[in-house]
């Protein structure tokens, strides 16, 4: 007998593994009948979810802590059994801003020379009497913490020096347009849209600030995991062989048309294929570049939910909510991301297991060899621009040093 | 009371507006458009926000609220955790509430109850509205097929109905079905009407 599970989501290339763990059919050879809701808000994604619309969702990978922690609504527990994707999000200028700042149209920028140009504009600006605004897709988000990272070690305080807004992503290219804001940090499609109707430049992918950053999660409530755990374990494995039918070039047309479709993302197969590709068109009318790994959704055990990106999200939630630390907040917040399901889901498949639960983000330069579950594993590069790393074992010393 | 109903539906906006104009001693605004939404919503200084869930600037209000807090008038998602299932309520019907730090629960119960049963009579309209449209198309294909029949076949209006539904009888299907099945199978073999 086949099992069902709703599944909520907002029209953004990163929603594709469940989506095409239905359409390619690995759902129901899980034993799975998966049925989709898509909003136009995380509000109203996270509704569902908490008053049982839905049985798990695409979910921002900070506000499903947030929830869990009770920041601006009562505290209601969260699990993240998968991550649904590292990065796959760009930082976009309006052609005006871009230009200020020598932002280069044929590659990406440099962090580092286009912060640096960014410090002055900003201060430019804010001395004008008109501050530069930053739209983010939510508070708590991987957007709104990377840009909000860069922009503070590249010497800024974003909370005094630009603005950061929220600004829902189909509305993003219409708000560069119309100078609602000079920037913004959002996931494909919207960069690409903004692209092509001359509205922006991309300048940054958010892999150049954190090489392996996560990005969205398979949410559920904790209750509801429970309740449901076999049919979930069922969702991971079939989630697991959709992500290598999406990195596999030969299924990119394809999965790009699927994605496009009017039930799903409903936006153009062209621009959507663009980040599954890693190949963006950073301003109108120039040739694509190939910028690898811009999305990150399967090698590596990318789905593999590591602690210490949780108590990484925690840190960065301290820093920019204005909290102090507080040890058992950072308790809950790293039991959100919940490896021993996704262990448990794809024991015994020969799929990839870290050996460990937590790791030292950001700390290899360079392709690495480490312990799995059986064997070794390899994992790349996984740095954060500006060469800090976090070690998960000192949350308080991490956040001390961003004091200093 | 000041409430504010935030929908980009003009329709439903007016159908909400009617139905908490009821209550005694409250003052009913309705925002439809999304440009300037916040600076609407300060003017205002609502007690009570109702906003639909399909409503895209949900995040950007919730980010305005949490910033809020800070300022006079907060405004909370939620009462207190008492009424969750008033709020499960709402959320079914299709619309979120939020509401001024420490507004009396019992002030705040009849103005959702009273949303909650005006989204969905809304929902109900749509719906009839629906099928009503849905109806007058199937009239519509349902006389296509007919003159398909007299034309191809020489029948007469009563014996090309006749057959429609001998065919829907036979095969368990409805007429309608029939009749769109007639249409297209027209349409394929490329003739016109």
């Amino acid at each position: 007998m086949s099992e069902h599970l709703t599944i909520g989501f907002l029209p953004l290339v990163d929603a594709c593994l469940p989506i095409l763990a239905a359409e390619h059919g690995f759902a129901a050879a899980e034993g799975l009948e998966l049925s989709f809701v898509r909003d136009v808000s995380w509000a109203t994604v996270l509704d569902r979810l908490l008053y049982g619309h839905s049985d798990a969702a695409h979910m921002l990978a900070p506000l499903a802590i947030a929830t869990t922690l009770g920041r601006g609504r009562p505290a209601q527990p969260l699990a993240a059994p998968f991550v649904l994707g590292l990065n796959g999000n760009a930082i976009t200028f309006s052609p005006e801003l871009a230009a200020a700042v020598a932002a280069p149209e044929r590659r990406l920028g440099d962090p580092d020379l286009i912060g640096r140009s960014l410090v002055i504009e900003a201060k430019r600006r804010a001395a004008a009497g008109r501050k530069l605004r930053f739209g983010v897709v939510h508070r708590y988000s991987s957007h709104n913490y990377m840009l909000r990272y860069w922009l503070a070690a590249c010497g800024m305080a974003p909370d005094v020096d630009v603005e950061i807004a929220t600004v829902a992503p189909p509305f993003v290219a219409d708000a560069l347009e119309n100078g609602e804001i000079d920037g913004t940090c959002v996931g494909e499609p919207w960069s690409s849209v903004a692209v092509e109707r001359g509205a922006g430049q991309i300048v940054l992918a958010t892999a150049q600030i954190w090489r392996r950053g996560v990005e969205k999660v398979l949410a559920m409530r904790e209750s509801r995991l429970d309740e449901r755990r076999d049919a979930v374990e069922a969702l991971i494995r079939a989630m697991r062989k959709a992500g290598t039918h999406f990195v596999d070039p030969a299924n990119w047309q394809a999965n790009a048309a699927i994605l496009a479709g009017p039930r799903y993302l409903d936006a153009s197969p062209e621009l959507i294929l663009r980040a599954i590709s890693d190949r963006l068109v950073l301003a109108r009318g120039t040739p694509p570049i190939h910028y690898p790994d811009f999305m990150f959704q399967h090698r590596e055990a990318a789905n593999f939910p590591w602690v210490s990106q949780a108590e990484w999200l925690y840190t960065q939630m301290v820093r920019w909510d204005g909290l102090t630390f507080d040890a058992q907040d950072a308790k809950n917040a790293a039991r959100v991301f919940r490896p021993d399901v996704y262990r448990s889901a794809l024991a015994g498949t020969g799929d990839l297991l870290p050996g460990a639960s937590s790791k030292v983000e950001g700390s290899l330069g360079q392709t690495t060899a480490v312990s799995a579950q059986q064997g070794t594993m390899v994992l790349e590069q996984n740095s954060f621009f500006d060469g800090r790393s976090f070690d998960p074992d000192d949350l308080p010393g991490y956040l001390g040093s961003f004091s200093s | 009371m000041k409430i504010a109903v935030i929908d980009e539906s003009a329709s439903r906006a007016s159908v909400i507006r009617e139905g908490l104009a009821q209550l005694d001693g409250s003052e009913v605004f309705v925002i439809t458009e999304r440009q300037g939404l916040v600076a609407r919503i300060e003017e205002i200084a609502p007690d009570v926000v109702l906003i639909d869930l399909g409503n895209p600037s949900r995040d950007m209000l919730e980010e305005y609220f949490t910033v809020s807090r800070a300022v006079s008038r907060p405004i909370a998602m939620f009462v207190d955790e008492s009424d969750e299932e008033a709020i499960g309520a709402s959320i079914d019907a299709g619309v979120s509430v939020y509401v001024v730090d420490g507004l009396a629960a019992s002030r705040i119960r009849p103005v959702l109850d009273l949303a909650v049963r005006r989204f969905g009579a809304f929902a109900r309209l749509q719906a009839d509205l629906d099928e009503a449209k849905g109806k007058l198309a199937e009239r519509d294909t349902i006389d296509k097929a007919k003159r398909i029949l007299m034309k191809g076949r020489g029948l007469s209006e009563p014996d090309a109905y006749a057959e429609l539904r001998r065919k829907a009888m036979h095969s368990g299907r409805r007429i309608a079905d029939i009749a769109e099945a007639v249409v297209t199978a027209h349409e394929l073999m490329g003739e016109d009407e």
